[in-house]
């Protein structure tokens, strides 16, 4: 089975991320990057699928040469190629990404795309969807446990949802997107960074593959939302009370 | 042209969040001076009525055998094909899981679109702010496609009351039926209490509470206030709770008049989902936890030996009131 696993490089979800002093964009000087959360667990899904019924997995990012950093990652984890499409920086708005991703999947022709369902840095939640649509293939989104069934090209999938858990069934091939307790990611091993260093990886210019590079939507400005303002503490559990009367935020 | 709004329904009741994107759609029309149509599917009578009075120029009804259970797929088909009856320039829903599931599905079916997720506030027709990074950055962003999709945050807008004018409710029967795709089963989490999402107070339980037993505690809390119980994400990893309960960044965004954290660090990820809470109480046994940052009112202390002695007395607060 062929497997296709989109990744983006976004900050480390454990640092606050704040904006220059000037308001013109993200201060990243003091930001450590690392695969998008919801990425690294779609690559471990991909590499656990590949254990159960073999095949291949193939990683996929659209950004800047740092991002070969990201996809060493996921090949030292053990996934076997990378493929980065090279922005050279250029701005590119979701839909562009989604229509780049199906150019490389005409090319690539996975059986499976399972990549995480939002990024951490726009939290945008409509990449996985976007291409779906676009390549018609069945989406299953939010997964929390996935089922192959590869003779019958068939996957079930439990999603979360607002009321409870979903199961569906797709037909391969499908897009996957992953929630966060599908799985706990592999950290990379010492032989797997070794080996990952002579995968291969590929690089394709944004602008090779045909597709329109106009934004729908763009980015006008970045501010910092205002503060809470810093509330009080109280000694016991009398004064708690006390505190909730005075702000009227008791029911009765 | 016009602006055509999707609700929400489960078991046929309306969803209540789907009001805050009809609210949406009405700054939009007075921005735009567009009107602004509903779709929704599987509507019960009482859910139908209530779409009805929310000044809508039209109520679609989408039919067919295939719509009774949701797909992605299929609804996105028939909000296509709404869609190009009623010219529609925007198409909105509340970023519910429903929401965020289907509306990207239609970048494809509709030609020239784009989507901004999760606005929390309109500037101009093609101009909207949402929330970027768990919510330490506002982006404003431009759209300049033309037809616009957007998801919205629940929180960020009041949800739209009745209006006197009635709509008419029309049924369309969609026939394209997408194959590869079936839904199975809803395992629906079963609670007597309100709804998360809803829930004008929220109790919600950290990973301090350390075994699900202690759950309960928590509980006792949440039923003398009538609130609704929210959780980490530490809490629903471990299992201690469904995965619908868990409020942040990546699960759900909720706004109540009043938030009650208990043994809950307050990561970014978890404030994200809560910050814009009335009045937000933290308790927990670490002066330093980043919760006490942004509540309004902090108690240090053990949750084990507070939490207990606060239900009581708002029992008798409670029964005193009542009496
Ligand atoms: C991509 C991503 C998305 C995420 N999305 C979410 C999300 O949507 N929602 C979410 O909640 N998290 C999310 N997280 C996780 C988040 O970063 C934190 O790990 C999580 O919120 C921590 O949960 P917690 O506060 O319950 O646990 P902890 O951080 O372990 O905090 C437990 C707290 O309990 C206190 N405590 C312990 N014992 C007691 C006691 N006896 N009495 C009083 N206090 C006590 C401790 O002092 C501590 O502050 C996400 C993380 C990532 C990377």
């Amino acid at each position: 089975m062929k497997i296709l696993v989109p990744v983006k490089r976004t900050q480390d979800p454990y640092v606050k991320v704040r904006l220059k002093p000037d308001g013109s964009g993200i201060d990243t000087s003091n930001i450590k990057y690392a695969i998008n959360t919801f990425d690294e667990i779609a690559v471990e899904e991909a590499l656990r699928k590949k254990e159960e019924f073999g095949g291949e997995v193939v990683v996929v990012s659209v950004g800047t040469q740092e991002w070969t950093e990201q996809i060493r990652v996921a090949l030292a984890m053990g996934a076997d190629r990378g493929i980065l499409v090279d922005t050279g920086g250029k701005y590119i708005d979701h839909v562009i990404l989604a229509k780049v991703l199906a150019k490389i999947i005409e090319e690539e022709k996975p059986d499976l795309v399972i990549m995480g369902k939002q990024a951490i840095d726009d939290d945008a939640n409509q990449v996985g969807q976007i291409l779906a649509g676009l390549l018609d293939w069945p989406q299953a989104t939010f997964a929390y446990k996935v089922e192959v069934n590869l003779q019958d090209r068939k996957a079930k999938v439990i999603r979360e949802v607002d009321g409870g858990l979903e199961t569906v069934e797709v037909d391969l091939p499908a897009i996957i997107t992953a929630d966060l307790r599908l799985n706990q990611p592999r950290y990379a091993s010492l032989p797997g960074i070794m080996r990952a260093r002579q995968k291969p990886l590929k690089t394709i210019k944004i602008e090779e593959l045909g597709v329109d590079l106009t934004p729908y939507v763009t980015i006008e400005k970045l501010e910092t939302p205002p503060p809470r303002k810093a509330g009080v503490k109280v000694k016991d559990v009398d004064e708690l009370i006390e505190k909730l009367k005075e702000k009227k935020a008791l029911p009765f | 042209m016009s602006i055509l709004v999707i609700a929400e329904t489960r078991n046929g009741e309306l969803k209540k969040a789907s009001l805050s994107a009809v609210t949406c759609a009405k700054i939009l029309a007075e921005k735009t001076g567009l009107n602004y149509n509903i779709l929704t599917f599987e509507p019960s009578e009482k859910a139908k009525e209530e779409l009805s009075q929310l000044g809508a120029e039209k109520v679609f009804v989408a039919k067919g055998e295939h719509l009774k259970n949701y797909t992605a797929e299929n609804y996105a088909i028939a909000v296509s094909e709404i869609a190009k009856k009623v010219d529609a320039k925007y198409i909105l829903a509340t970023a519910t899981t429903f929401g965020k599931d289907l509306l990207p599905r239609l970048v494809s079916k509709i030609p020239n679109s784009a989507m901004i997720s999760e606005v929390i506030e309109v500037i101009d027709a093609e101009t909207f702010k949402k929330l970027v990074y768990a919510g330490d950055i506002i982006s404003t962003l431009k759209i300049k496609s033309e037809k616009k999709i957007l998801s919205v945050r629940g929180t960020a807008f009041d949800k739209a009351g009745k209006v006197d004018k009635k709509s008419d409710v029309v049924e369309e029967e969609i026939k394209e039926n997408y194959t590869r795709k079936r839904f199975i089963t809803l395992e629906e989490t079963k609670s007597e209490r309100p709804e998360l999402t809803e829930a004008s107070i929220v109790v919600s339980v950290g990973r301090g509470i350390k075994d699900p037993e202690n759950i309960k505690i928590v509980e006792e809390l949440a039923d003398v206030l009538g609130a609704a119980i929210g959780a980490s994400r530490a809490v629903v990893d471990a299992g201690w709770l469904p995965n619908d309960f868990q409020v942040g960044q990546t699960g759900k965004t909720v706004a109540p008049q009043l938030y009650i954290a208990i043994g809950i660090s307050g990561a970014i990820q978890h404030v994200a989902g809560m910050k814009d809470s009335k009045v937000i109480v933290a308790i927990n046994k670490d002066p330093e936890a980043p919760i006490f940052q942004i509540a309004d009112i902090g108690l240090v202390a053990d949750l084990f030996q507070v939490v207990p002695e606060l239900t009581q007395k708002l029992k008798k607060l409670k029964q005193e009131s009542a009496g």
